[in-house]
Order: structure tokens, then sequence, then C-alpha cells
């Protein structure tokens, strides 16, 4: 069964600005909002709205290191959201093997 | 991360006809799926379906016992031979208590090109940004009956083809 506040997740997932914040945790780990927002054409203050917004979700946590709150993605939640694409996915993957079965056994 | 859409290809070592047949004759789709429709595959075809049992794995037909009578709905789109099949329904719709109809449905599609080996059959879903998130939360509550067991019988296959 899903935890409390699954469906929040996708909801927090559904931005395109979003998306690009979790990508970029994915790819270079914990990050401080000053490096969120190097190279990024959103501002300071929409970043940190959005990773609230994600926090909310429990997608994202934040830590205080001195000065600055560094964020990271909570992974088991991020693979939680891929699940339900996962699924469908393998109805599909089964669903393509019994078609192979169906079109190379009876043709031979 | 692509939330909104499945793509999956499989290389068919059958003549392209075949494929197509197989794919577009609703009893013949029933047949390898596991579904019994109420009419031929035409465009604009809006068609109730029923689960049945696959008849070309025992082990999957086995799980799919527990949804044998489960109604769902196609709604058929495109058709053109050899080429193309698209239809819309609703996934994961197998919550026989749930009315679906008012809810958003994905669009399926596959996709046929004759290459040197075989049939390339390219399969994809899409639309599901549109699918209420609680609707998806509730699919997670649905496979925790039965699909979980279609999932461990393939795992191999997915492992592999990863």
């Amino acid at each position: 069964m899903l935890p409390k506040g699954s469906a929040n997740l996708f909801a927090a997932l559904g931005d395109d600005a979003r998306l690009r914040i979790v990508s970029r945790l994915c790819d270079r780990g914990p990050m401080s909002i000053t490096g969120l927002t190097e190279g990024s054409k959103i501002t300071r203050q929409a970043i940190t709205r959005h990773l609230r917004v994600m926090e909310g979700s429990g997608l994202v946590r934040g830590a205080r290191h001195g000065r600055e709150s560094v964020w990271e993605l909570d992974r088991r939640r991020v693979e939680e959201a891929g699940r339900y694409l996962d699924m469908i996915s393998k109805h599909w993957d089964d669903a393509l093997l019994r078609l192979r079965t169906f079109v190379e056994d009876r043709d031979k | 991360m692509n939330t909104d859409r499945i793509e999956k290809q499989i290389l068919l070592r059958a003549p392209l006809k075949r494929v197509w047949r197989a794919i577009s004759d609703a009893a013949e789709f029933g047949s390898w799926f596991g579904m019994k429709v109420d009419g031929p595959f035409v465009p604009g075809a809006h068609l109730h379906a029923v689960v049945t049992q696959t008849t070309v794995d025992p082990k999957v037909a086995e799980t799919q016992k527990t949804y044998e009578g489960a109604p769902f709905e196609l709604m058929i789109e495109q058709m053109t031979p050899d080429r193309l099949f698209s239809f819309r329904w609703h996934p994961f719709a197998i919550d026989q208590s749930v009315d679906y109809s008012a809810e958003p449905t994905t669009l399926v599609e596959f996709t046929l090109e004759e290459t040197e080996n075989g049939v390339m059959l390219t399969i994809t879903e899409s639309g599901f940004d549109g699918i209420p998130p609680e609707r998806r939360a509730r699919a997670f509550a649905a496979n925790e009956g039965g699909w979980s067991m279609m999932v461990g019988l393939i795992s191999l296959y997915v492992t592999r083809a990863q």
C-alpha cells in the first residue's frame, strides 16, 4: 500500500521547474539554493518556493550547513513515483512476450 | 524523467502481415493479450471488453483468472494497415467498484516497421500526466492484489532487457 500523502507526490512532480530541480539533485547530489539557482532561468525565490512544495510531499529535505541549507532528494520517495509507470511498463513487457510467442510460434 | 509516456520495442521474427493480423484482428489480439471484445477493431469503435485468460502462457493465464470477466473499454482510434494501430483506454481500470468513464484516457499506439531481421514493433502509451494523482494512488493499491504475481513472472525478462 502507498504511504499516506503519496498522491501529493505526483502533484509535486507535475511541474517542469520542479522536475528540473529533481533531475539536478539526481545528477549532482545535495546542493544549496545558490547552487541550484546557478545556470537556472528561474529566481532564487522561485526555487525556494518549489523546494518547499517538494519538501511538503517528502520528496526533498533540507539540512542546515553553516549559513546555507543544503537540499537533497529522498530517493525512496522518488522511486515510489516511478513505480506507477513501472507497473504499467511491466504489463507491456509481459504482453509483448505473449505477442511474440503468438506470432512466432504459430507461423512456423 | 518522463512521467507522461511509456515506450517499448520488440523485434518479432514473423512476417509483417502476420504481426498486423495479430494486433488488428480483435479475436487474435484478445487471444494473446487475454481479453474478449464485443466487436471488430475499426476506427471510431467504442468496444466493451472483458479480461480472459491468454492462450499463449499457462502461467500468466492462471494469474489472469483472478480478473477473468472484469470489464473495460477500448476506443479504437487509428488503423493504417501494416503500419499503425491505436486505441484509448483507462489504464489500470481494474477496480470494478470505480466508475472510470469520466476520467481521462491514455493513448496506446502500436507502430510496425519491417526490418531485415523481422518486424520492429513499438508500443507507446501516453497521457499519464492527465490521470488524477488519487487515481494513480489507487492503482498501486489494486496492484498489491494480483498484478504483482504477474510482474514476478516476467522479472527475469525485464532484468535481461535492461
